[in-house]
């Protein structure tokens, strides 16, 4: 049975780190739903990656001893196996999605108007079109990118998921 | 500035500092500055070799034979790309060596300079880990790590990539060994006593144990292997090696089953099948070893020792894991044993040692060899070397890959660790004679010697040359049936005997071709020739090859069949029809 899991990974930030993180996946057959990466302490010169992959247990055991043996690897955390196991809700998981979104007359004011209910924010404009700034949990932000197909959507870009876990403790 | 240095020669002290004596390499232009720096200095010695991959193969050989780290050293492009198969092979085996690649200048780096190769990004997927070296400053801690790295947790081969402007630039930056460390690099050595104390409890419950051991016991160093015969002897289990961990526990000793898996012995495999409690030490579930996954050892409590996190419940789930170094986790399982008065049911473990005597006595590996026959049975010439060897503790033995490794495993018989050196988890053809010249390197009175196949040893003969340079009396033993034995096996078991491009036409003279580069070549091909043969080559001072031209048409049993569970052995003489009826269905597609 495949299961759907949120990783962080604590890196040195350095050249190739996340060839090897990617290479480990690609390698071994498997997912990445989606991953981000960027530096978090530049005096310590680290940098986090949030990956969120899929698999069966022994699946999901292994990505995660295969990335704590790479030399530059810190420490990985499984936040969705850590949420489970202190009986907390899923982990705090947030995407931003950039939407172009052309087209003019009715459907130019239902793109705003449903804009206005996620509490997207409207970027940039013109006469013809909106590129808005979403934002939100994964399901949030598909689900806008689904309702404003028909209203002229033109282009997406999304940052993929970044999660932290809740409750006070800290990676 | 007086006393700056050059990156090659910082480059040369750090590998002095970490007491690298030899180097297997082939100069190019862009580690000529490292050549320099060698030429002018008397601590490292340089073995030519005559292809890259030889290099890496004679490392791995001096690695397992010495304990210590093999080092390499190649140029860029060709040189780094033909150390490929050897960094994988040494990856796969878990064996440590360093390998320094050469690189074209940092500013031509992306702009497919003449021998530019992408190393790093190469090698990314076949070391544990891999340096670009971009500044001069950085070289020595960057050595001294690779050798922690390379030699830590589960060895493995790390790669130094160097450009040409960082070797012959300036630094003043020197970090000792000691002044080294990478605090995310933190392998773990001892086994959570919770979890040992569980295991030496389930051990001590069982009716039918077995003791699993692998090459993890080789890489915990000799004391590892001392350890697990006094746990072996105290509890009187059976124990089984695998490929990659004979020679842990003395073949000779009774409590000893042999080797398991695919051309493991029958009481091995069917003891694996019906134990009720399994201790694996230092192995990894390797498929040739379970053959069926769903029929693996169904009945047992599997405890699983292993240094590396991602060696468990990987292929198999295991009940009670164990992450640690096989000695460390040995001298607790000892220590509490002893300390908590266990012991195994005597009449229960009784009775299982009865039911493996029954297994013992179908004599899995017998075979017919009548003095005066024509033709030699490569078992017999095989175990012939066994015997006229035995009483010696300084033989070492390498293989090439294919059905003379398998009878070499089965029929050689070893005492003692790091005296087995075998192409395990990447079955490459070629390793065994760059190995053996390794082997040889690191223990210049030995006697070694590579278990060939006529076909292996064609894929790195060139280091023919590099053994007669060095004076190394390496002997090669050719198991020569003039076959791709196991492809030939496969083809006759498998593809209704269509044997597709497995016989090798034009097979050199291998006795003109020893003699063609200065050395010795012996040949036999009846059964009244092969003691005096081996004789001849055992006491050869120089390199030696014997040509021994076996039965053509002999195949490699037992034989658990790809796909199938360990009760579903093939015998010596099993039927045709029982042939083609275990190798069926999905069987057909695994390897």
């Amino acid at each position: 049975m495949s299961e759907t899991r949120t990783f962080a990974v604590l890196v040195d930030n350095e050249p190739g780190v996340l060839a090897r993180v990617i290479g480990l996946f690609s390698g071994r057959g498997y997912n990445i739903e989606s991953l981000t990466v960027t530096e978090v302490d530049d005096d310590a010169n680290l940098s986090r990656i949030t990956i969120v992959t899929g698999g069966t247990t022994q699946v999901l055991i292994q990505i995660r001893n295969l990335l704590e043996r790479l030399v530059p690897v810190h420490r990985v955390e499984d936040l969705t196996a850590v949420a489970l196991a202190n009986e907390l809700e899923p982990p705090v998981q947030r995407e931003l999605a950039l939407v172009k979104v052309v087209g003019a007359g009715d459907k130019r004011v239902e793109a705003l108007r449903i804009a206005d209910i996620f509490k997207a924010e409207v970027v940039d404009t013109g006469l013809g079109h909106f590129v808005f700034e979403v934002k939100g949990r994964k399901e949030q932000i598909d689900r806008f990118i689904e309702l404003m197909v028909p209203l002229g959507l033109t282009e997406i870009c999304r940052s993929g998921v970044i999660a932290v876990s809740r409750g006070d403790k800290a990676l | 500035m007086s006393d700056s240095k050059t990156g090659a020669e910082t480059l040369i002290n750090a590998l002095v500092e970490q007491g690298v004596e030899v180097i297997f390499g082939y100069p190019g232009g862009a580690v000529l500055p490292i050549y320099d720096a060698l030429f002018q200095q008397n601590s490292i010695r340089h073995i030519l070799v005559r292809h890259e991959q030889a290099a890496v193969h004679a490392a791995e050989g001096y690695a397992r034979s010495t304990g210590k780290v093999g080092c390499v050293l190649v140029t860029s492009g060709p040189g780094a790309t033909n150390a490929v198969t050897g960094l994988t092979d040494a990856l796969m085996d878990s064996i440590p060596v360093v390998c320094l690649t050469g690189q074209v200048p940092t500013h031509l780096i992306g702009q497919d300079a003449f021998q530019e190769a992408d190393t790093t990004g190469i090698t990314r997927a076949c070391t544990k880990h891999n340096y670009l070296v971009k500044d001069a400053d950085h070289v020595s801690a960057v050595v001294h790590e690779a050798f922690l790295v390379a030699s830590t947790g589960r060895p493995g081969p790390v790669v130094i990539d160097l450009p040409k402007d960082v070797l012959m630039n300036k630094t003043d930056v020197y970090k000792r060994k000691a002044d080294v460390r990478r605090s995310s690099y933190r392998p773990v050595v001892k086994g959570e006593l919770s979890q040992i104390e569980k295991a030496i409890e389930a051990l001590s419950n069982a009716k039918r144990p077995i003791i699993y051991a692998g090459g993890g016991v080789v890489n915990a160093g000799p004391n590892a292997s001392q350890l697990l015969v006094e746990f072996t002897r105290m509890t009187g289990v059976p124990i089984t090696n695998t490929l990659m961990g004979l020679g842990v526990y003395p073949a000779s000793d009774k409590q000893f089953v042999g080797m398991l898996g695919m051309h493991g012995t029958y009481e091995a495999n069917l003891a694996m099948y019906n134990c009720d409690v399994m201790l694996n030490i230092g192995a990894r579930f390797d498929d040739r070893i379970t053959g069926k996954i769903d029929e693996f050892s169904p009945n047992s409590t599997k405890i699983h020792v292993d240094i590396d996190p991602s060696s468990i419940n990987k292929n198999i789930m295991v009940d009670i894991p164990i992450i640690g170094d096989a000695g460390h986790v040995l001298e607790d399982m000892i220590r509490l044993w002893r300390s908590k008065a266990l012991n195994i049911d005597s009449g229960a473990l009784s009775d299982w040692w009865g039911q493996i005597e029954t297994w013992r006595s179908v004599d899995c590996l017998g075979f017919e060899q009548k003095k005066g026959d024509a033709e030699i049975r490569p078992q017999h010439a095989l175990k012939r070397l066994h015997e006229m060897t035995a009483h010696r503790d300084d033989v070492l033995i390498s293989t090439e890959v294919g059905q003379h490794q398998m009878w070499a495993a089965q029929y050689l018989g070893f005492e003692k660790p790091n005296r087995w050196m075998t192409s395990g988890g990447l079955g490459t053809m070629g390793y065994g004679f760059p190995a053996a010249i390794g082997m040889q390197v690191g223990n210049p009175d030995a006697c070694c010697i590579d278990v060939a196949g006529e076909a292996s040893i064609l894929m790195n003969i060139q280091e023919l040359s590099t053994a007669v340079q060095y004076r190394l009396p390496v002997k090669i033993m050719i198991i020569n049936n003039q076959w791709m034995g196991m492809v030939r096996q496969w083809q006759e078991l498998l593809h209704g005997g269509r044997y597709a491009e497995s016989y090798t036409e034009s097979l050199p003279d291998f006795v003109k071709l020893a003699e063609s580069f200065g050395a010795k070549g012996i040949r036999a091909t009846k059964e009244s020739e092969l003691d005096g043969a081996l004789q001849e080559m055992l006491e050869s001072d120089v390199m030696t090859i014997f040509d021994c031209c076996v039965t053509k048409d002999e195949n490699c049993f037992p034989m658990i069949p790809s796909g199938k569970p360990h009760y579903d052995m093939l015998l010596p003489g099993s039927s045709q029809e029982k042939v083609a009826a275990a190798i069926q269905g999905e069987g057909l597609a695994l390897v």
